[in-house]
């Protein structure tokens, strides 16, 4: 076990990855100069030199900006036995390859009758938080949710995005990854050794009786700081990390509502079709008579991003916030201590 | 100048009568309602896709458009599943989900017809990306029409590909007009001349209804390319005799009467008959070879007709390889 960042545990799982199999690339705008930090040599870039100085231009490529083509390219590639990673650096960069990833990468392997495989990743930052203005701070995951053929991770730890990053460059479906910035820098234990995390299977982050906490990216955090809180008022929080939205695990949420009675989700995109939108149908549909109290959605509002300081907090769910919305769908008895819902 | 055999080319009028046939009997077939949806043939352009497909080795790869028929035809795919793909059943190409837009054979490198104009060139960009970095000799070739000349993407996948060497070659088919609108009204100065912005040959076919013409053109881009040279740009005036798609009228008079005859009296199938005449083959062997291309497009569609529909939960697979649908 090593202290990893967010960020070098993507840069851990990409050198692993190159390392294992020689079809793996890694194509994209300053991927050369290791602009984001995820193509360098990690600790040991001292010794060991970056990615252009271990595995050569041939198989880092350092790309014009051109998104489309970009993309287009990986899937051509994908096609024909390569296994590339994609930088798109910020998320919002996806729009300019909207049609090879809609029309192209999601949809050639069924309109081929399965004779396409597209083993491709995609990755992209969400720089929300930070101050970037309006295109840059887009959190569109949930778009890509309504697109039949991609799979869609969205890691909040630095050992989920080592595992999860591992598993994607080796399935034979393409992958969007969507990286929330603000998690950069966030640090913890991580295996140093290669280890790879199933798509499909939610994280329990903590164990809880009175309500479950779905969150999403960055909103994992601030929902484990809200439990903690919450603990001490004697109120039982279960935290679930989806890790995955496509495929979602169902069952893992569905299980945790049966047993609390109780469902707050919490994400950073915007509410309309979101993750949180779906996750709380889900429920609704399928274990509607475990629920105690109506399901809370905490996401942004549907509206741009504002640039100063002082507009852009406000947009995202808070720690606060979470707080505020699991004491409304738990309400105490007085009396006899008890656990009520609400209304 | 690269030339031709004798066999090859006997197999390559071979190909352009596959193509004119199967597509003349598909143009019925939409009209008799026997096939779903419509059809956009290569009547006419027969020339110009199978000098270009003859040019390209077996393992080579290419992708198309939404002309769509022409391109796996003159790779080389049998014309029994593409036709059972053209009526949507189970034995098509691609199972019956691709339809006419979206053939593709991936055993002939065929990597599949695209809907959406412009949108399959950097698919070829990628290919010829594989090839590159897997040190393998195989070429990639897009073909793409006088529209999507004028799509963004083949911009950036020139650039990309003049930049990394890769052997691609950009073939556009300029039939000279996209749907209605003639090309020389929404196309500013020469296709061809573009590929000098990004430092690769440029290269204008003038005559596209003469195979051999074509086929030295695209042989020349193949053999720079599989030399580690780069990508070439290849541009062939040709022109469809159909309408843009089977069953459109257009109310407008877009194509002069006089210019679709004049194209007409330039039949590529009929000139390279005449070729080949000259060349020592009888109108006998002619008229063989195309009774023997008719039949086996009677062959095609019988082997269509005879098909089962596909079972409903084929619809439900193919979306990922790792899992099944679930609701």
């Amino acid at each position: 076990m090593s202290v990893m960042s967010f960020l070098g545990a993507i840069g851990a799982a990409q050198k692993e990855a190159m390392d294992a199999d020689e079809r793996v690339i890694i194509i994209g705008e300053d991927v050369e100069a290791n602009v984001y930090g995820t193509t360098g040599g990690g600790k040991t870039r001292q010794e060991t030199g970056d990615f252009v100085q271990m595995y050569g231009r041939n198989r880092i490529r350092n790309t014009p900006i051109s998104e489309e083509g970009i993309v287009g390219a990986a899937a051509g590639a994908a096609m024909t036995g390569l296994r590339p990673i994609v930088d798109l650096s910020y998320s919002s960069f996806l729009y300019m390859a909207m049609d090879q990833l809609v029309n192209q990468v999601a949809k050639n392997r069924y309109m081929f009758g399965g004779q396409a495989s597209m083993p491709a990743v995609f990755r992209s930052a969400m720089f929300y938080g930070l101050n970037t203005g309006a295109h840059h701070s887009d959190r569109p995951y949930p778009m890509f949710m309504n697109v039949p053929g991609l799979k869609i991770m969205v890691p909040s730890t630095p050992s989920d995005a080592k595992g999860l990053l591992r598993t994607a460059i080796d399935l034979n479906d393409p992958v969007l990854t969507f990286e929330a910035c603000i998690l950069w820098g966030l640090k913890e234990e991580v295996q140093d050794d290669e280890y790879w995390i199933p798509f499909g299977v939610a994280r329990t982050h903590r164990e809880g009786t009175d309500v479950t906490i779905v969150a999403i990216s960055s909103s994992v955090q601030e929902a484990l700081a809200a439990a903690t809180e919450l603990a001490e008022q004697g109120i039982s929080v279960e935290v679930i990390d989806p890790r995955t939205l496509v495929p979602l695990d169902k069952q893992a949420i569905l299980d945790s509502v049966a047993k609390t009675g109780r469902l707050v989700v919490v994400e950073p995109a915007h509410r309309t079709c979101g993750a949180a939108g779906e996750i709380s149908a889900i429920v609704a549909e399928e274990v509607f008579d475990s629920l105690k109290a109506p399901i809370v959605r905490l996401t942004a509002p549907d509206m741009q991003i504002p640039f100063s300081p002082a507009l852009e907090k406000q947009m995202y769910p808070n720690k606060q916030q979470i707080i505020d919305a699991v004491l409304r769908v738990t309400q105490k008895d007085k009396e006899t201590g008890r656990l009520l819902s609400i209304g | 100048m690269a030339t031709l055999s004798r066999a090859q080319k006997l197999e390559a009028q071979r190909r352009m009568l596959r193509i004119r046939a199967f597509d003349e009997r598909a143009s019925k077939m939409v009209k008799r309602g026997h096939i779903p949806g419509t059809v956009h043939t290569s009547i006419g352009q027969e020339a110009q896709v199978v000098g270009a497909t003859m040019a390209l080795g077996d393992a080579d790869y290419m992708t198309g458009n939404h002309r769509s028929h022409g391109h796996p035809i003159g790779k080389g795919s049998p014309l029994g599943p593409l036709m059972a793909e053209l009526q949507g059943k189970g034995t098509g190409v691609c199972k019956g989900k691709g339809g006419s837009l979206h053939l593709a054979d991936f055993n002939v490198g065929s990597l599949g017809e695209s809907g959406i104009v412009g949108s399959s060139i950097p698919i070829a960009m990628g290919a010829a990306l594989s090839s590159q970095v897997l040190g393998r000799d195989t070429v990639a070739l897009a073909f793409f029409g006088d529209g999507a000349a004028n799509q963004g993407v083949l911009y950036e996948s020139m650039n990309m590909s003049g930049v990394w060497n890769l052997p691609v070659i950009f073939l556009c088919e300029n039939n000279q007009y996209a749907l209605s609108t003639p090309a020389h009204t929404v196309t500013s100065g020469v296709i061809a001349d573009r590929a000098q912005g990004f430092g690769i040959p440029g290269v204008r076919v003038e005559d596209g209804q003469d195979i051999l013409a074509v086929f030295d053109a695209v042989s020349t881009a193949v053999e720079r390319a599989r030399r580690g040279e780069g990508p070439t740009l290849i541009e062939v005036v040709t022109y469809r005799y159909n309408e843009h798609s089977e069953g459109l009228r257009l109310g407008t008079d877009y194509r002069p009467a006089d210019e679709r005859e004049a194209w007409l009296k330039k039949d590529p199938i009929v000139l390279f008959r005449e070729h080949l005449i000259g060349e020592g083959f009888t109108a006998e062997e002619m008229d063989a070879l195309e009774a023997e291309v008719l039949a086996e497009v009677d062959a095609a569609v019988e082997f269509s007709e005879n098909s089962e529909w596909p079972d409903p939960s084929v619809g439900f697979q193919d979306l990922y390889t790792d899992s099944e649908y679930a609701a």
